[in-house]
């Protein structure tokens, strides 16, 4: 999926009425990227992720206990963005995949080469369980002027994802903040 | 597990109050530490296992450890205190500053809030912090539900009787 519009044209603005790009004036409130994963659930993520922290929680590891406590095997809620993420390659990409796209789109758009996520919000709904398929949309929220931080001059964002699974039951939502910037020894002359 | 050992909640709501401590967690990061969890989340940015491209790139001291990995140790952090019928509501943090291989981090929390929410659930607010040495490299606020007494289970609400989003609980 393609963004409307480029750099420096239209009339949008950001949250200090700074004036915005007319393609990010149309991303934002509008659900973008919906789409249904890859892959089901799996077991051996849940068991990476577990393993990747010491969680012994038992209901990611004893059937018998998953069964008694939620009703049967469920995944880590912590999980909840990694059933969306892409294959790193799969036949027929071009180039490499990325998840969260309106954040590499909004870098794309700004110019903005690097960039880093400050805060993270998580929301645990129905439990997620292995054999699930997941569906999430994103959804920009707003976008800073520009500021100046010690790694550099940038802007923040705000994009909210939904994931739901097959049934259409919402299973969580993440609010995420970033930071698309220059490096500061970049400014004015050198470009990295 | 047999049938004989189906478990029972090991934390009640009653059992917390406003000013608890939860016993903290210390974990040595390796460089293994960060990409383990990079990989296990399907992050394949390089800042996560390319030393090169984070510290001549991205301009950090190292390769540093992910938002959902982060995620998910609050999570095993939370739930190691409360047990399997702790279950996650909603979890907000802010990474100050990132945690690199070679740091000993620690987490420590502090319960803010115990509550009753209108659906009969109970909930725990906690405010946890990621420290690295005198630095907090993260901050956090979680809410996680517990059962209000032995024969309540926080993982069996679903639909209305759910509200992770609810207002934050009073003590």
């Amino acid at each position: 999926m393609s963004v409307a519009g480029g750099p420096g044209s239209g009339s949008g603005r950001d949250s200090a009425g700074e004036v915005l790009p007319a393609g990010v004036e149309a991303m934002i409130g509008r659900p973008m990227y919906e789409q249904t994963a890859d892959f089901v659930v799996e077991r051996a993520y849940s068991y990476n992720t577990c393993a990747a922290t010491g969680n012994g929680n038992p209901i990611f590891w004893d059937d018998a206990v998953a069964d008694a406590v939620c009703g049967g095997p469920v995944v880590p809620p912590t999980t909840l963005s990694l059933w969306m993420r892409p294959h790193y390659w799969q036949p027929g990409a071009a180039g490499e995949q990325v998840a969260l796209q309106v954040h590499f789109d909004l870098k794309e758009i700004f110019g903005l080469p690097e960039a880093v996520m400050t805060d993270n919000t998580l929301e645990f709904h129905e439990p997620v369980r292995p054999g699930d398929r997941i569906s999430h949309r994103q959804v920009l929220r707003s976008v800073s002027p520009v500021k100046t931080t010690k790694v550099g001059a940038g802007r923040f964002w705000v994009i909210d994802v939904e994931y739901h699974n097959q049934d259409g039951v919402l299973v969580g939502v993440e609010r995420y903040t970033g930071f698309g910037y220059r490096r500061v020894e970049a400014v004015g002359g050198e470009a990295r | 597990m047999s049938a004989a050992a189906v478990p029972v909640p090991s934390r009640l709501l009653g059992d917390v109050s406003v000013g608890d401590e939860l016993p903290e967690l210390a974990v040595d990061v390796t460089a293994t530490t960060v990409v383990l969890g990079a990989l296990a989340s399907r992050d394949w940015r390089p800042q996560h296992h390319d030393h090169h491209f984070a510290t001549e790139r991205n301009g950090l001291a190292d390769i540093f450890l992910n938002t959902p990995n982060q995620a998910a140790w609050f999570e095993r952090f939370i739930t190691d205190w409360t047990g399997p019928f702790g279950r996650p509501g909603r979890m907000t943090f802010r990474m100050r500053t990132s945690v690199f291989p070679g740091d000993r981090m620690v987490f420590g929390a502090t319960v803010t809030g115990v509550a009753t929410d209108a659906t009969g659930c109970g909930w725990v607010d906690l405010d946890v912090a990621l420290r690295v040495g005198d630095r907090v490299a993260t901050t956090c606020t979680a809410r996680v539900a517990l059962p209000v007494d032995p024969s309540d289970n926080p993982w069996r609400r679903h639909g209305d009787r759910w509200d992770p989003g609810g207002a934050a609980a009073a003590s």
